[in-house]
């Protein structure tokens, strides 16, 4: 018998996402060198996991609030070249499988962008529940994964003068999430 | 539909003109082709005078507005786009969260008396366009030998231009339709 066992279970109940403590952000290298990051502003997540244990987490984010610190960039990202926020106005993610070992988290799931579906992997860490003001309970959940953008109609680069693309195809995707209990939170 | 069209060269006996006049005849009944003519009017893009760029500027800006789809005939001046369309292009983009072309359907064809038929010209112009916001179709018309690519009735004498073109315009026109839906119209 081990000493100690890893905590392999989700906590039980419907988890609703703490948007102000929440975020989602990405980062892609750019001109070769350097790392890019931008964020989305409004996302929502719900983490649903049964008396069974049987878990799912689906998310959404509003492409059109996408953040960065130019706002002619800030166009050009909601823009057809990129997101085209008018046509596809969400990025949505929604598991298949969530698995648990001690504070380490694996997801399989779906993501979409721009009306593109594929399979992702997700890796991260989650915190189990903790009492915290109010009576709110919650916990914590980071989760990243990292996709080819080009496979999601995300296909805009420019080449450099000296070689190479302005921007890489391969993106990192990053969720921080706070979720509290939804009888507490209602 | 109104399809605003825009020729980048100037002059009366343009033969991009006359590409546009040749696009009109292949439009449907639901759709009208309406050629711009204020290009040389527009002053060279100054960012002191955003706040009261004139007439010439309100007016294309205006007109961006009240197209459903654009049409760019552009000839191609030192393997590149007219400076006076690339001027203009500069103009509609700002403010670049506002800018007239933003989700604009926009297609891009060319011609030249050249063997190449402006093919850079509309590559550069396609990327200007999409850089200001445009949502451009990704497709080329290069109509070279354009002194002798056009039939005496004003159409295009090559059949395979003239399929080309029909596809460019049934695409823009699809996007142009997809937009006018009540769903984005509302949710824009």
């Amino acid at each position: 018998m081990p000493a100690t066992a890893t905590q392999t279970q989700l906590p039980v109940g419907t988890w609703k996402l703490d948007p102000t403590h929440s975020s989602a952000s990405f980062a892609v290298k750019h001109m070769v060198v350097a790392t890019f990051r931008g964020r989305f502003e409004n996302l929502d997540a719900t983490l649903t996991v049964g008396d069974d244990g049987a878990a799912q987490l689906v998310g959404t984010v509003d492409a059109g609030s996408i953040a960065v610190k130019d706002e002619n960039l800030q166009a050009h990202l909601s823009a057809p070249d990129f997101f085209d926020t008018e046509r596809y106005p969400q990025l949505r993610f929604s598991s298949s499988s969530i698995r648990r070992d001690g504070e380490e988290l694996v997801l399989d799931g779906e993501l979409t962008i721009k009306d593109h579906t594929h399979a992702v992997e997700a890796r991260g860490t989650i915190t189990d529940p903790h009492e915290t003001l109010g009576g709110a309970v919650k916990i914590g959940v980071t989760l990243e994964t990292v996709i080819d953008r080009t496979r999601f109609g995300l296909e805009w680069n420019a080449p450099l003068p000296k070689g190479g693309f302005a921007l890489a195809d391969d993106v990192s995707l990053t969720v921080e999430l706070e979720l509290a209990r939804a009888d507490a939170a209602e | 539909m109104r399809v605003l069209a825009i020729a980048g060269s100037l002059r009366a006996g343009s033969h991009n003109g006359r590409l546009l006049r040749a696009a009109a005849a292949l439009l449907p009944p639901d759709a009208e082709l309406v050629q711009f003519d204020g290009l040389k009017a527009i002053p060279p893009f100054d960012e002191d005078d955003e706040g009261a760029p004139g007439g010439a500027v309100d007016r294309w800006r205006a007109e961006l507005e009240q197209a459903d789809a654009l049409l760019f005939a552009t000839p191609e001046y030192n393997h590149s786009l007219p400076g006076t369309l690339k001027n203009a292009i500069d103009w509609a983009s700002r403010p670049s969260t506002a800018a007239a072309l933003r989700n604009k359907p926009a297609a891009v064809i060319g011609a030249s008396t050249g063997m190449f038929g402006a093919v850079w010209a509309q590559a550069e112009l396609r990327r200007s366009l999409a850089a200001a916001g445009a949502r451009v179709i990704d497709r080329e018309l290069p109509v070279p030998n354009a002194d002798e690519a056009f039939a005496a009735d004003g159409s295009l004498a090559e059949h395979e231009h003239a399929l080309a073109l029909g596809d460019i315009l049934a695409e823009l026109l699809a996007e142009a339709r997809i937009r006018s839906a009540p769903t984005l119209a509302t949710a824009a």
